[in-house]
């Protein structure tokens, strides 16, 4: 029987992961957030419940936002994906505009919640560049949070915008 | 403190912000040891049951399985309050209590080898009600608890801990008052807290004595004390990860310690074990169920004269700290309401239902959500504003309080009076108050409602602190305070509060990891003690170090310690600023200095927050849109504003002000069983959903330390479920008394829905 292997572009990284049951293998079963965290390293995507409903292991498939904790890992083939770790300049270590407002706007208390959070907030202006209010909120009512950091999220994600300077 | 600041109250970004905006903040889901093993929990699906047969041999035959234990080989380590817990025990008590533990090589071998196990349970009558378990004939959880009552003493609060609220003479109370009601208001929807993270510890032994554990632990010290008085007296070693999220449910974590050690003992490797939403849901920690029932007597002029009644308290299957809440609770209810004769008997009872535990709010919310509702009927007889009559009875400096310890203190602290009129003004209190009872706008089938409540805490100053703070001969501080960072920013509110007294740049002091083996004792960021009792040993460690560097520069300058000052790492006379040394010729290369501080208890200078709400109902629907919060409060002095302002909008969730609405677990009271262990069928507040919401802080210098603060995080919460009740009836026009205000109360209450309006007595 030929070995089967799944491809993931992680972070513009190729990682060839042999599909099989034995330890180190990805399993059919294996949800990507499981992939990331166990066989990567990258435990930047939080799991909060692990059955999509809260949010915290948001990453970008092909920059879209999706839920790791429901995506199986064999699905994603030759895909893109973004982590929070894939976020900063790999060079310089400089965040990204929305990592850098996050944490000069203090948008988190515990911080669980806050890698998921960016990530949407990164896929929302990939395709808004100037969302409303109401359009951010609304890409963020996935996400839980219960420290309630909900008001300086806002603000930090208002203060990324273009334009936002002079407000 | 007069003298311009350099940190405090400076909005600088958190210690830890980089690595949780990075991803790379290590929370205890994050951790791997060589060799670890994973665990899983066998749980009873009923929630009274003796376990008549128990067969292990099919998972311990399961490859990769290596530990399975049942309570026939667990153990003999013992927890509770007083003590009346093991690991494992052949009866069990709520629908998801604990029958056996698995450790293997994954989490998908050691949950296939739960299935292997085979039980056979004796199902036994369960009881669910409070009143109901302490009746006569009731199913008996434990033995040596008759009627189903914890003993109500705390020892861990002192020999003589509050038990009860008693003084003066109810009758003589009572016949003083021109207005006495009766009533009965029930918070017992076990709203669970629910941080995002779920519990989680790995352990190892080091050796037959020794353990380490590494947990998400909100309090790492403490639990090192727990654990060694609940496991023999053995050593441990409690290092914290990022903590997130505890609102007090990761304090004690000693039942997860309990099953990963007892697995890793047999498997001799160490063993991780971290809760599934489902479990964190079912099987962790709930609020206490509350029901106030009784009496109160006012005068005309808003002085109240007279309390007496039943506060009765439902625990669920066990107690590891609600006596302590009992006792916070009776002392928090004496901060809101001033008033001479007092007799309030609280009765703690276990339930077969999964417990109630630590949580933010500790007893003070419980009762005062279920007590405020009652004590409003007397006002709305008299007709009395419930701001002016907050304004008037919330203790002021000189008046007295028995505190948890049982002991009688007088409040040093502030008058609040200004924090709480500046909050009235910004939420328009006085324009929109209309009266007990009715609305203060009526759109169509859309009517409005304002509540508002007050709470306050002198367990700002509780429990022992002790810190060191370490100077280094190239100008960098480390701080060695066990304190874990669990949201709050504590951990770098004390550095900028070192970096304050030895006036260094903020990077070159940090904190030691939250390890009792490298810290000194202490209690933990709880009920809002961080900015008073850890600030204080810390703030004393920094100025004994600093003290010892200059009596070491001194002979250098030819100057005595007094004349001198520091500044990024030189030391100088003050005024002549080129007269200087470094810190390095001070102590020399090859020495550090170090400095201690303590904090000893002090429960005379109590916080207080003010909540007012304004909700929407809809009386076709039964709905309820909070639409705007404004909390007030007066800190002393801001450390960290990001952090407060925070810790403020925390109000929302089950932590307090939406378990007056809709935040509840819903228990089958036939089965036993919670409903909606899950975040679908259990609600949460959304971005969606958010109310306008303004914070008025004040800063009124507070008699604390060096920098004149009050921590007052924790307490945010609790004034606001009685808040938004008081709301809700006054939008709808008639006096509801059973949380949480589900839309078919609403409706119920407003005679749209049935006949059946026994949760209401209009």
């Amino acid at each position: 029987m030929s070995e089967r292997f799944v491809t993931l572009i992680v972070n513009n990284q190729r990682y060839e992961l042999r599909v099989g049951n034995r330890p180190e293998d990805v399993r059919p079963s294996h949800t990507l957030a499981h992939t990331l965290r166990e066989t990567l390293g990258l435990t930047g995507t939080k799991v909060g419940c692990d059955k999509g409903e809260c949010g915290a292991c948001t990453v970008l498939l092909e920059g879209k936002p999706v839920l790791s904790c429901l995506t199986l890992t064999v699905e994603c083939d030759g895909k893109n994906i973004t982590t929070i770790e894939g976020l900063e300049d790999p060079q310089s270590g400089k965040l990204d505009p929305v990592q850098q407002s996050f944490l000069e706007s203090g948008a988190f208390q515990c911080g669980f919640c806050t890698p998921g959070m960016i990530m949407s907030v990164k896929a929302l202006l990939n395709q808004k560049p100037l969302p409303t209010e109401e359009e951010i909120k609304e890409a963020l009512s996935g996400h839980y949070c219960r420290c309630i950091s909900h008001y300086h999220v806002l603000e930090a994600v208002t203060k990324t915008l273009p334009g936002s300077e002079s407000r | 403190m007069e003298k311009a600041s350099r940190f405090i109250g400076k909005e600088i970004p958190r210690k830890d912000a980089g690595d949780i905006v990075r991803g790379k903040a290590r929370f205890i889901g994050d951790l791997k040891l060589p060799g670890m093993l994973h665990a899983k929990v066998l749980r009873s699906p009923y929630s009274h049951a003796l376990i008549k047969k128990i067969d292990t041999i099919r998972a311990k035959k399961l490859a990769g399985v290596k530990a399975v234990l049942t309570y026939e080989e667990a153990p003999n380590w013992r927890a509770g309050l007083p003590v009346h817990l093991g690991v494992l025990s052949r009866k069990v008590l709520y629908s998801g209590d604990a029958v056996a533990l698995v450790a293997a090589e994954s989490e998908e071998i050691a949950e296939e080898a739960l299935e292997l196990i085979d039980v056979e349970y004796e199902p036994l009558q369960a009881v669910y009600d409070t009143e109901e378990a302490m009746e006569p004939g009731a199913p008996q959880l434990y033995d040596q608890f008759p009627g189903n009552q914890f003993p109500l003493a705390c020892p861990w609060m002192g020999p003589n801990s509050l038990q009860e609220i008693v003084m003066g003479d109810v009758e003589k109370g009572f016949a003083a008052s021109d207005i006495v009601v009766e009533g009965t208001c029930t918070y017992d929807n076990i709203p669970n807290p629910l941080p995002l993270e779920p519990p989680g510890v790995i352990v190892y032994w080091e050796g037959p004595e020794d353990l380490t554990v590494w947990s998400s632990a909100q309090s790492p010290y403490f639990l090192k004390i727990t654990l060694h008085y609940a496991m023999g007296r053995i050593n441990v070693r409690s290092i914290a990860a990022q903590c997130g999220g505890s609102f007090g449910t990761k304090v004690l974590l000693w039942q997860l310690a309990f099953y990963a050690a007892a697995l890793a003992r047999v498997a001799r490797r160490p063993v991780k074990l971290c809760y599934t939403k489902q479990e964190h849901f079912a099987a962790y920690t709930l609020r206490l169920g509350s029901r106030f029932k009784g009496k109160v007597g006012i005068k005309k002029d808003g002085s109240v004269m007279a309390v007496s009644g039943d506060w009765f308290i439902n625990t669920g299957y066990c107690s590891d700290a609600a006596q302590g809440m009992v006792a916070v609770g009776c002392g928090e209810l004496q901060l809101v309401v001033r008033c001479p004769n007092w007799h309030v008997k609280p009765r703690l009872v276990c339930t077969n239902r999964n417990a109630s535990k630590m949580v933010r709010g500790y007893g003070g919310q419980e009762l005062e959500a279920a007590f405020i509702p009652v004590l409003s009927i007397a006002l709305e007889k008299a007709g009395i504003d419930p701001f002016e009559f907050f304004k008037k009875n919330y203790v002021k400096p000189g008046d007295g309080y028995y505190w948890r310890d049982g002991n009688w203190w007088v409040c040093r602290g502030l008058d609040y009076t200004k924090a709480m009129e500046k909050g009235a003004e910004v939420f328009g209190w006085k324009e929109k108050w209309k009266g007990w009872l009715k609305p203060s706008a009526v759109n169509g089938t859309i009517r409005t409602g304002i509540g508002v409540g007050v709470h306050g805490n002198a367990d700002v100053g509780e429990d022992v602190s002790e810190a060191y703070v370490r100077l280094d001969p190239d100008a960098t501080v480390v701080i060695y305070s066990c304190v874990s960072e669990h949201g709050t920013g504590q951990r770098s509110s004390l550095c900028k509060m070192a970096a304050e007294i030895l006036n260094l740049p903020i990077e070159r002091v940090s904190l030691a990891p939250p390890d009792s083996l490298v810290n000194p004792y202490e209690f933990g960021p709880v009920g809002s003690r961080g900015t008073y009792a850890i600030g204080s040993a810390v703030i004393r460690a920094a100025e004994d170090a600093k003290q010892k560097l200059l009596e070491k520069a001194a002979p250098l300058l030819n100057a005595v310690p007094e004349e001198l000052e520091t500044e990024d790492g030189s030391i100088f006379v003050k005024g002549q600023k080129d007269k200087k040394v470094p810190w390095k010729a001070a102590m020399g290369f090859d020495r550090t200095c170090m400095g201690y501080g303590y904090f000893e208890p002090d429960f005379s200078v109590p916080n207080f927050m003010m909540i007012f709400v304004e909700v929407e109902v809809d009386t076709e629907t039964g709905k309820i849109d909070l639409r705007r919060v404004v909390a007030a409060t007066d800190v002393g002095r801001v450390i960290d504003s990001q952090s407060l302002k925070n810790q403020l909008h925390g109000c929302l969730g089950a932590a307090g002000l939406d378990s007056a609405t809709f935040e509840e677990t819903v228990l089958d009271k036939k089965l036993g069983r919670i409903l909606n262990p899950n975040m679908i069928d259990y609600k949460w507040r959304t971005f969606m959903e958010l109310p306008d919401f303004a914070t008025v802080i004040l800063e009124t210098p507070i008699e604390t330390h060096l920098f004149k603060s009050v921590g007052v995080g924790e307490i945010v919460t609790s004034p606001a479920p009685p808040a938004v009740l008081m709301a809700v009836s006054n939008a709808i026009g008639k006096r509801l008394m059973d949380y949480p205000l589900t839309p078919d109360k609403i409706l119920k209450a407003l005679g749209k829905l049935g006949e059946k309006q026994s949760e209401v007595n209009t």
